[in-house]
C-alpha cells in the first residue's frame, strides 16, 4: 500500500532578549559560559521568589506571531506545567496552555515546486530548562541552570505537512523568519531553535488520522530529517506487515540513527496544568499590537519579490540570498555603496564569494558582524568586470586576493598592470600571432573540430597575461579563421 | 468524590516521593478532603460567569528587559548536596 506521511512541528526559538523571561538574570551563552553565574532565587526557583514577566520577550513574541499572520489573543495566561526533573529547579515551567499568546496563523513553503501554506495553530511564551550534561564512570548527572528561565517562544503547526522535503522546508522559513525579525541568532549548533515533530502514516488518499509517534530534543535539520526519514520507514513496516503503531514518545539516537521510545501513553506525563497564580493575566492591548506591528521589517517573501521583481536577479540566486537575513542585508550594502549592477553583484556573491568563503571556511559575517571583505570594496570589483576594465577570469583571481591580502581591487590592478585589454586592434595582433604559430590547430578547426577554438582561445589569453576580453577574441579568431587567406 | 490508593501513588511518583502505607493513607484522607471541598464548589451555578484565572485586578505587570546582578555562584552552590567542577552533582538521570 502506498502510505502518505502526516507531520507537525513544535518549534522552540530562544528570544533574544538580555535579561531572562522572567528575572533579571542576563542570558548568557549557555555553550560557553561559566555554569551556574547566570542564576538568582527566581530561575533557582527559590521559595517565596516571584516571576516577572519580561516585556521585551513579550515584544518579540508579538513580532513572530504578527509575522505569521497570526490572531493575537486579547488576554493570554501563564500556566503551571507540573514535571518533576532536575533541570527543572520549580519543579514546573511556566508555560501557557489553555489561553496562549496568538492562534490560527500561517506560514508559506516552497517544495516539490509550489508554493503553500502550512497552519500554525498557536504561538507561545514559556521559560526554558537548565542543562543536564551526563558522564559514567562515575556515573552521574551535572546540572548548570544558566539556561533555566530563558524565553522560549513555542510554535506549533498543524499536522499539515506530508513528506520529508515539506518538514525541511517548512523548519528552514521558520528559521529564516525569525533571524529576518532579529528574535532569534538562528544559530542551531548553540541549540537556540530545537523541534518536537508529530509523525504519523495514512493511506495515501484518505483523511483519516493514523496513530502518531512524538520525536523530541531534534537540535538540527538533519537529526529533524533523519529521524523523520528512520519513523516514516519504520512505521511503514510495521503498518504492511498488519501491525498497529504505539501511540509513544520517542528520542532520537543521532549516532545509532534510529529512534527509541521514551515513554508510552500509559505511562506518559501528567502536567496536571494550573493558572500561574504567581503571575496575572497577559494583556495584548492594541495599542501595543500596533506598535509591534509598525515594526515589522521587510520579510523573506517581500525581499524575494523585491530581488526578483525590482532588481531582475534570477530565482536562483535571488534564493542563494535570501536564505540569511545578513547576505540580503551585506548585498544591500554592496549594491549601494558601490553602485555595482546587481545582477552581476548577485552572481559572483552567491557564487564566486561564497565558493572562496567556503574553501576557507570563514563565514561571510564575523565576530561582530564584520564581513570577511568589506561590502563597498566586493561591490567595486564586481564593478570594474561589469565594466570591462578586467575580465572574469583576472576578477576570480583579485577576489581571492583580495579575501587573502585584505587589498582593494583597485590596488591589486594598479599593482599588477592588470586591466583587461578590450582594444580589438591590439587584441587582433595577438589572435593572428596565436595564428601563425599553431597551424596544426587551424587546421583541425578548419576540418570541422570547431572545438578547438577553446584551445585557441587560451592560447591568447595566456600571451596576454590573461588580460584580454575574451568575448572580444573569441569574435576575432573566429573572423581570422573563417578566411582561410590568413593564417 | 474519594482517591483510590493508587492514585496517591501516581501523584507522589509524578513528583518522585517515596511514600509508605501510613503517609499514603494520610494524604488520601488529606487529599481526599480537597478535592471535596472542590467539589462543592463545582455544584455553583457558574453558568453566566466566565472562567476566572485570577481573582487579583491586576493585569499584564511587566518588568523593562534590564540586566540585574546574579548571586555568587559559591551561594547558589551552597545548599547543593555535592558540586562538581561547579555545577550540581546528581545521581545519574537518562531519559
Amino acid at each position: 500500500m502506498e502510505w502518505e506521511p502526516v507531520v507537525g512541528l513544535e518549534v522552540h526559538a530562544e528570544l533574544r532578549t538580555r535579561s531572562k523571561m522572567f528575572c533579571g538574570c542576563a542570558v548568557v551563552d549557555s555553550t560557553v559560559a561559566e555554569p551556574n553565574t547566570s542564576t538568582c532565587p527566581v530561575c533557582l526557583g527559590m521559595p517565596g521568589s516571584l516571576p516577572v514577566i519580561n516585556e521585551r520577550a513579550v515584544d518579540l513574541a508579538l513580532l513572530v506571531a504578527l509575522a505569521l499572520g497570526c490572531r493575537v489573543e486579547p488576554v493570554s495566561v501563564f500556566a503551571r506545567k507540573n514535571y518533576f526533573y532536575p533541570d527543572l529547579p520549580k519543579g514546573y515551567q511556566i508555560s501557557q496552555y489553555e489561553l496562549p499568546l496568538a492562534v490560527e496563523g500561517s506560514l508559506r513553503i516552497e517544495a516539490g515546486g509550489e508554493t503553500r501554506p502550512i497552519r500554525v495553530r498557536r504561538v507561545h511564551l514559556e521559560e526554558d530548562t537548565g542543562k543536564l550534561s551526563h558522564e559514567e564512570k562515575p556515573a552521574r548527572s551535572l546540572v548548570d541552570l544558566n539556561r533555566a528561565g530563558v524565553p522560549l517562544l513555542e510554535i506549533v503547526s498543524e499536522p499539515d505537512m506530508h513528506s520529508v522535503e515539506e518538514v525541511k522546508a517548512y523548519a528552514t522559513a521558520l528559521r529564516r523568519l525569525l533571524c529576518y525579525l532579529d528574535v532569534n541568532s538562528g544559530d542551531m549548533e548553540k541549540g537556540v531553535i530545537r523541534f518536537e515533530a508529530n509523525i504519523s502514516l495514512r493511506p495515501k488518499g484518505t483523511s483519516e488520522l493514523g496513530t502518531r509517534v512524538e520525536v523530541k530534543n531534534l537540535n538540527s535539520f538533519r537529526a529533524l530529517t533523519r529521524s523523520m526519514e528512520y519513523e516514516l520507514d519504520r512505521q511503514a513496516a510495521v503498518l504492511e506487515k498488519g501491525g498497529s503503531i504505539r501511540q509513544e514518545t520517542l528520542g532520537w539516537d543521532e549516532n545509532a540513527g534510529r529512534t527509541y521510545s521514551q515513554r508510552s501513553k500509559e505511562e506518559a506525563h501528567d502536567y496536571r496544568y494550573f493558572p500561574e497564580p504567581d503571575l496575572p493575566p497577559l494583556e495584548a492591548s492594541a495599542e501595543r499590537i500596533a506598535r509591534i506591528r509598525a515594526a515589522l521589517p521587510e520579510l523573506p517573501e517581500a525581499v524575494r519579490e523585491r530581488l526578483v521583481s525590482k532588481l531582475g536577479l534570477n530565482r536562483y540566486d535571488a534564493e542563494v540570498i535570501l536564505a540569511e537575513k545578513e547576505t540580503v542585508d551585506y548585498f544591500d550594502e554592496v549594491i549601494r555603496t558601490s553602485g555595482a549592477p546587481a545582477r552581476a553583484a548577485a552572481t559572483w556573491l552567491g557564487g564566486d564569494l561564497f565558493g572562496l568563503l567556503k574553501m576557507r571556511s570563514i563565514p561571510l559575517m564575523g565576530e561582530g558582524g564584520k564581513p570577511a571583505l568589506p561590502a563597498r570594496e566586493f561591490g567595486l570589483l564586481v564593478k570594474m568586470i561589469a565594466d570591462g576594465k578586467i575580465n572574469g577570469p583576472t576578477g576570480k583571481m583579485l577576489l581571492a586576493e583580495m579575501l587573502d591580502t585584505g587589498k582593494s581591487a583597485d590596488a591589486l590592478v594598479a599593482e599588477r598592470g592588470l586591466q583587461q585589454i578590450g582594444d580589438a586592434d591590439t587584441l587582433r595582433a595577438a589572435v593572428r600571432a596565436v595564428i601563425a604559430e599553431n597551424p596544426g590547430q587551424v587546421d583541425q578547426y578548419r576540418n570541422g573540430k570547431t572545438t578547438v577554438i577553446q584551445w585557441l582561445l587560451g592560447q591568447v589569453m595566456k600571451t596576454t597575461g590573461g588580460r584580454a576580453n575574451p568575448q572580444t577574441v573569441r569574435r576575432l579568431l573566429e573572423e581570422e579563421l573563417s578566411d582561410p587567406a590568413k593564417g | 468524590m474519594s482517591l483510590t490508593k493508587e492514585e496517591v501513588e501516581h501523584i507522589a511518583s509524578l513528583a518522585h516521593l517515596q511514600l509508605g502505607e501510613q503517609e499514603l493513607e494520610k494524604y488520601r484522607r488529606q487529599l481526599t478532603d480537597i478535592l471535596d471541598y472542590a467539589d462543592r464548589l463545582r455544584r455553583v451555578d457558574t453558568s453566566a460567569i466566565s472562567p476566572t484565572t485570577t481573582v487579583l485586578p491586576l493585569r499584564s505587570v511587566l518588568r523593562t528587559d534590564e540586566i540585574r546582578e546574579s548571586l555568587a555562584r559559591d551561594d547558589v552552590l551552597a545548599n547543593a548536596p555535592e558540586r562538581d567542577r561547579q555545577m550540581f552533582r546528581i545521581p545519574p538521570v537518562f531519559e
